[in-house]
């Protein structure tokens, strides 16, 4: 007899059978049949505005970076076959490296094939066998498959809680090793971290940081460099961990240090190691985004009018917000449960307007969301018309709303 | 002087507020299976007895405590290891 592996998935395929049997479209099962701009995409021949991609520098069309693609793929060919430490480091590898080096003015900088692999080799290779890895208890999956992965002792503290992270590092031995994991923002609530309370707690108890900027790089801090930057605590943080999924708008993850034995973990690191480098048009297309980020300014300050002018208006129509303020480009709508959640994203889906759903076990606290990313190229008239879709679908939904002040 | 008697009843104590199923607790009763304990109110849970000794309990120890007996003994070594 053989037993079905995938038995154990049961209820979940009956929960979302019960879901898609009430006639809403599947959240999970989105298909862009076309792109036509960050912003906008055909979806089962709609026109529909795109406002759930991590965009947020709408740099995926930009031109300069589509031709350093092209001419890559000309030049070095569809892709490397090869680990980074084999044969797939090419001249477009050490190019992207160099460009997050002068980017984030460190030393040194290594690119993964993901962001999620990032993680999961800095976090596994840093510490090991006796030592201890700390981290926020909203952290990323991929921080937390980095902890499954390591040997180390796990131990986690709560959401952004300065006195909690205190009291747990106070029962740690003094002479074991030590890495405090945290992220710039939190991609769920579009909350930030309290960086220099966490930091200069870490620091005290001899801990090593790690913050993971993955959707703050690009428009915090002056440089663009993320929250750790914006909040002044660059001097205390010993690893950044980013992905070019998001502003960068491409695929990769990368981490940056000023360590001295950096370089090391190129060999350890087995997430780096096992696995073949990102294709040649791939790098080209984020070595020149990452410059264009460094200057981007006006675009910065358009992305932030455009995150608070969503922000304002949701709330203005009664929607009850993850944050009182835009903390981060992801304005996150709390909703009441999942069949409220599905049915609001559905209908705005066939009203031409694409969110995320987010659902627990992705969300902490058991909450429901319906995630807005914005883009730096949104129009006003875009988000205008987000927020009149918005209001329309929930009074479709009947979903109450807060009586605005 | 903390013994794992003690210890386990002060556990009861601690498990009792979040028993919403209200099924019996005994030393075989599983977190999971018996007490359907979602992972946030393991957390809670976790915490509070971290607090309570003083102790910590890292994330990598819980997928080998199933029942409330294992855990009272982590607990116990736990509080006996830290003198
Ligand atoms: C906080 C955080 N870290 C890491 C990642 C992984 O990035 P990537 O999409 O490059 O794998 C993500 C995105 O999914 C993220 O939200």
């Amino acid at each position: 007899m053989t037993v079905d592996l995938l038995a154990k998935y049961d209820p979940l395929i009956a929960e979302h059978a019960g879901l898609l049997s009430t006639g809403i479209r599947d959240p999970f099962g989105i298909v862009m049949e076309k792109v036509l701009s960050p912003t906008e995409a055909i979806i089962k021949g709609k026109h529909t505005i795109l406002l759930g991609t991590y965009n947020y520098m709408g740099m995926t069309f930009d031109p300069d970076v589509v031709a350093a693609g092209q001419a890559a793929i000309r030049d070095f060919g569809a892709g490397t076959t090869g680990s980074r430490v084999l044969n797939g480091t090419y001249q477009t590898h050490k190019e992207c490296e160099d460009a997050l080096k002068d980017f984030y003015g460190m030393s040194h900088a290594m690119v993964f094939s993901t962001g999620y692999q990032a993680n999961l080799g800095m976090v596994s290779t840093l510490a090991g066998k006796g030592d201890f890895i700390i981290l926020d208890a909203d952290s990323h999956a991929s921080i937390y498959d980095g902890c499954k992965m390591s040997n180390a002792d796990i131990v986690r503290f709560r959401h952004n809680d300065a006195a909690d992270l205190e009291k747990r590092l106070k029962r740690l031995p003094p002479e074991a090793g030590k890495l405090v994991v945290l992220e710039g923002v939190y991609s769920m609530l579009g909350d930030i971290a309290p960086l220099p309370e966490l930091v200069a707690i870490a620091k005290a108890h001899g801990c090593m940081v790690l913050v993971d900027e993955a959707h703050g790089m690009g428009f915090f801090g002056e440089h663009g460099r993320g929250v750790y930057e914006e909040q002044g605590v660059a001097d205390d943080v010993d690893f950044v961990v980013g992905t070019f999924s998001k502003s960068v708008g491409t695929v990769g993850g990368f981490c940056v240090s000023n360590h001295p034995k950096f370089e090391i973990l190129r060999l350890v690191c087995r997430p780096y190691t096992f696995t073949a480098s990102l294709p040649p048009a791939v790098v080209a297309c984020a070595a020149t985004s990452i410059r264009k980020l460094m200057t981007a300014t006006d675009k910065r300050a358009r992305l932030w009018e455009a995150t608070r002018r969503l922000h304002g208006g949701l709330k203005a129509r009664g929607f009850n917000l993850a944050t009182d303020t835009p903390e981060s480009a992801i304005v996150s709508v709390l909703m009441p449960d999942q069949e409220a959640t599905a049915l609001m994203w559905s209908t705005l889906i066939e009203l031409g307007i694409y969110v995320n759903m987010s659902r627990p076990p992705a969300t902490p606290a058991g909450v429901f969301l319906l995630r807005c990313s914005i883009c730096a190229l949104h129009t006003d008239d875009q988000i205008d018309t987000v927020l009149g879709k918005f209001e329309q679908a929930a009074q479709m939904c009947n979903l109450p709303l807060a009586v605005p002040a | 002087m903390t013994d794992r008697a003690s210890v386990y009843a002060r556990i009861i104590e601690l498990i009792d507020p979040l028993n919403t199923k209200k099924v019996a607790l005994l030393e075989t009763t599983t977190f999971a299976g018996d007490m359907e304990m979602d992972s946030l109110t393991v957390m809670d849970l976790v915490a509070s007895m971290e607090d309570e000794w003083d102790i910590l309990i890292p994330l990598n120890m819980l997928p080998d405590l199933e029942t409330i007996g294992q855990v009272a003994d982590a607990v116990y070594g736990l509080v006996a290891k830290k003198g």
